[in-house]
């Protein structure tokens, strides 16, 4: 999240401010790139991108399209693929489209709302810290995922990326729009706030489903992604009670009392208490003091394609995907 | 014989100096202010102690520790800094931020001599990035004109080479010092990049705290080896301090702990050191202090240094109360004309104390001179309950879940805190509790640490076996006794996203020092 955004105001310092566009001001031709970095946290604190990658990868573009892109879109607002967007567009003196993939962030590669409105995956371009640039023509989604994993092993388990290369015309619809504007909204909203986390709070429109305290991190690791719960004790109006988050690099599914609270796709986040700053899956450690919001994700998750790709299923949990909203109102 | 040991702790208000005997028993200890030069005030500590032992007794001083200041002072101030030549070896990856992007503008000035990303460093799995390019590095290095250096390359945690062989170039062509990023941080390139540029800054500021202790020393006709405390509450050689001075950085909470944990023979347990202005809690594990998870910040540069888990909060002796209300404002060192106990206006967290029949021992006639301030008591006693509220949950904060440890209380000010508290065991305070820095710094271990990353298949116990090989040697390096060196941390986090599991290894090893 740091590294991102100090590339972000070192591009902007280097080469200007970076314009905001919404979808609607594109014309129906302009190609739209959506970037993320691919690889793991560790390495990505580690090896930190270098300056060419983006340069690589819009000239492959617009070798492959016989025109140069017209505006940069991060693939996942979530995280720190939702602020590095910023150096990229900067670095490539384009508009940053105000819009994303996910509307949140999520682990695998075909979790993207491109895939789920239909789009094919036909096209991944990626650029390593090397200089070496691969461009993938997988047969789907799924393809998409295997094939970008192991280029991204090979080049040291950390690139950049370019996934569903699309006109603006063909990402009506596939895009989840308003979602830069709205975490500025959430920055504005929170810092400086008496109490950050009821701003927070309001400002998403989420259930607070517990104020607690961390009382137990179980982690294991498998196919390549830490799995893992976590159990939230509450402290004061919400003592006696307990909430467990069953875990994959996201917050995945809440339980309370055998119940479910909230589950994916809708957003589950792990606030700190004091701050409102989110906590992330690998940060959670014992004893913090922590917040966990709930609210309803965009609409284009909750089609049946949307639930088959980033439901509770695809993600091992064997339960009917019921909206936040309609579980708060279950459980009063 | 040399079987006494001096501990010196300088802190922010008072430098503390005890003495211990070969049995560890205190039988000397002082408290003086702490001078703006820091110097001054250590020599009057280690007079003021040294004046309790006859000649016979000071020539079986064996050894003299020292916590101090000197390099969080020299950083805070922008004084006596020393010019980096700043060397990343990682390009062209990791050029989207370059060296020192985050450092406070004046700071950077102050610091830098110039700053260069060329070929180099390793990827994750070992293999080379590029081939380090001397001539690059010769290239820059002639175009400055700086004290020292510092190299840091992606991965050396894991993969060193690269930043031996330029420390080998510089040493042998331009005679600098060299920090290399390996020896002083973990994973995490930037934190560790900015670690090292401070250590390479410090040298200078290094080399005035070792001559002075070793001057101090000499001028007292004391034969004493010296060692620096440093940041884990264990003790470095001069030698080392010299090379490692960013390392002295954060040494003080650290041996409150430990001597928190010596004095009540208690190795795991919660310690609250109280002082005039706040209550630094913090957490003993295995006699160790516990590490925070959070990365440290110096001086406006944000370091991946471990650092004892502190939480403080604004409880301390001269807190003031008004009404029912507590602070977070205190009188601080004014607390002596302030405090009702002491015939002053403004009602504070002792007077709220005295007020609740806790006293310390020794000064006669609070209690009196608090009756005849005309306060209102019962006022002053609930807003002692609020106070043990606020304790209760800043220790409830660090257990963690696990309650019924004892709580050790320590500093001038442990007489605030009740006798029982909920969520600990008991409440322990221990003789001496108001020297228990320096009784950290005096009874402190030498250390070695190693942190990389490693396959998480078959051989990984091999390979585990070789790094706290590596962590021993560390120790022993440090000043330790190969007899003695013990492995006291073993941390293995699995990594995500990573084809090949792998496991990210921290090993931590300690023992006493050698004779």
């Amino acid at each position: 999240m740091r590294t991102g955004a100090l590339a972000a105001r070192r591009a902007i310092r280097t080469y200007g401010p970076v314009p905001l566009v919404r979808l609607a001001e594109l014309p129906e031709d302009a190609l739209i790139v959506p970037l993320s970095g691919i690889g793991a946290p560790t390495v990505s604190h580690e090896m930190i991108h270098g300056e060419d990658e983006p340069r690589r990868i819009a000239e492959e573009v617009e070798r492959i399209f016989g025109r140069p892109p017209a505006a940069v879109m991060s693939s996942e607002i979530g995280g720190a693929n939702g602020v590095a967007p910023v150096a990229w567009a900067a670095q490539l003196g384009l508009p940053l489209l105000d819009a994303d993939g996910m509307g949140r962030a999520f682990p695998e590669v075909q979790m993207v709302s491109m895939y789920v409105a239909g789009l094919p995956a036909d096209l991944v371009v990626m650029a390593d810290v090397a200089g070496n640039v691969v461009t993938i023509r997988p047969v789907d989604g799924l393809w998409s995922e295997r094939l970008a994993r192991a280029v991204c092993v090979a080049a040291g388990s950390h690139a950049l990326m370019a996934d569903y290369v699309i006109t603006a015309g063909r990402a009506r619809g596939a895009v989840i729009e308003g979602t830069v504007t709205r975490a500025l909204e959430i920055g504005r909203a929170t810092e400086g706030a008496a109490d950050p986390l009821e701003a927070l709070r309001s400002e998403l429109g989420a259930v607070r489903l517990i104020t607690g305290k961390l009382t137990d991190v179980e982690r294991r690791t498998s196919g390549g992604f830490v799995r893992g719960t976590a159990t939230i004790e509450g402290t004061g109006g919400d003592r006696g009670r307990t909430l467990t988050l069953e875990l994959q690099n996201e917050n995945l599914v809440a339980v309370e009392d055998g119940r479910v609270r909230a589950m994916v796709p809708d957003l589950i986040t792990v606030a700190d208490t004091e701050t409102a700053a989110a906590v992330q899956t690998e940060g959670l450690r014992y004893g913090q003091r922590v917040a966990v919001l709930a609210w309803p994700c965009d609409p284009l998750w909750r089609t049946p394609r949307g639930l088959e790709t980033a439901g509770p299923r695809a993600f091992g949990h064997d339960l009917e995907y019921v909206p936040v909203e309609e579980l708060e109102t279950r459980h009063g | 014989m040399a079987d006494l040991r001096v501990g010196v702790d300088v802190g922010g208000t008072n430098t503390d100096a005890v003495v211990l005997d070969g049995s560890d028993r205190v039988i000397a200890k002082a408290k003086r202010p702490t001078s703006r030069d820091v110097t001054e005030g250590l020599r009057a500590a280690l007079d003021a102690v040294l004046a309790w032992l006859d000649p016979y007794a000071r020539k079986r001083i064996g050894r003299v520790m020292l916590g101090t200041t000197h390099a969080t002072n020299a950083i805070l101030e922008r004084r006596d800094l020393g010019r980096v030549a700043v060397l990343r070896l990682g390009a062209p990856a990791t050029t989207s931020v370059p060296p020192l992007s985050d450092w406070p503008g004046e700071l950077r000035e102050v610091v830098s001599a110039g700053e260069a990303v060329v070929p180099g460093g390793h990827y994750v799995d070992g293999r080379e990035i590029g081939r380090l390019d001397l001539d690059a590095i010769r290239r820059f290095l002639d175009g400055t004109d700086a004290d020292a250096v510092a190299v840091t390359g992606v991965f050396s945690p894991s993969s060193a080479g690269h930043e031996l062989a330029v420390r080998e170039l510089v040493q042998a062509e331009y005679g600098l010092p060299v920090s290399a990023s390996h020896e002083i941080g973990s994973l995490g390139l930037l934190e560790r990049e900015n670690a090292t540029v401070l250590n390479a800054a410090l040298y200078r500021v290094a080399a005035q705290v070792t001559g002075a202790l070793t001057a101090t020393l000499a001028e007292r006709g004391l034969d004493a080896l010296p060692y620096l405390a440093q940041n884990d509450g264990t003790l470095m050689t001069v030698e080392q301090a010299a090379r490692l001075p960013v390392s002295t950085i954060g040494s003080g909470p650290a041996n409150s702990l430990r001597g928190a944990a010596f004095l009540s023979g208690v190795p795991d347990a919660i310690v609250a050191d109280v002082g005039g202005t706040s209550t630094d809690l913090g957490v003993l594990a295995g006699g160790f202090p516990r590490e925070s998870a959070a990365a440290v910040e110096i001086g406006g540069v944000l370091t991946n240094f471990r650092m004892p888990d502190i939480l403080a909060i604004a409880l301390g002796g001269g807190t003031v109360v008004r009404g029912r209300a507590v602070g977070p404002d205190s009188v601080g060192y004014r607390i002596a004309e302030e405090a009702l106990v002491f015939g002053g206006r403004t009602p504070t967290l002792t007077d709220a104390a005295v007020a609740a029949g806790r006293l310390p021992d020794g000064p006669a006639g609070w209690a009196d001179r608090l009756a005849a301030s005309g306060a209102d008591l019962a006022e002053l006693r609930a807003a002692l309950a609020l106070a043990d509220a606020a304790a209760a949950e800043a220790v409830d904060r660090m257990a963690l879940g696990r309650a019924g440890r004892p709580l050790v209380v320590v500093g001038g000010g442990a007489f605030l805190l009740p006798a029982d508290l909920p969520g600990v065991s008991r409440v322990i305070r221990p003789e001496h509790a108001e020297v228990a820095n320096a009784v950290g710094a005096a009874i402190a271990l030498a250390s070695g640490r190693v942190d990389t990353i490693m396959p998480a298949h078959e051989s990984r116990a091999e390979a585990i076996e070789r790094v706290k090989e590596e962590a021993a040697a560390r120790a022993v390096a440090a000043g330790a006794d190969p007899a003695g060196v013990e492995i006291v941390d073993l941390l293995e986090v699995p990594l995500s996203y990573l084809a090949e599991p792998a496991v990210r290894v921290h090993v931590k090893a300690a023992g006493p020092l050698a004779r």
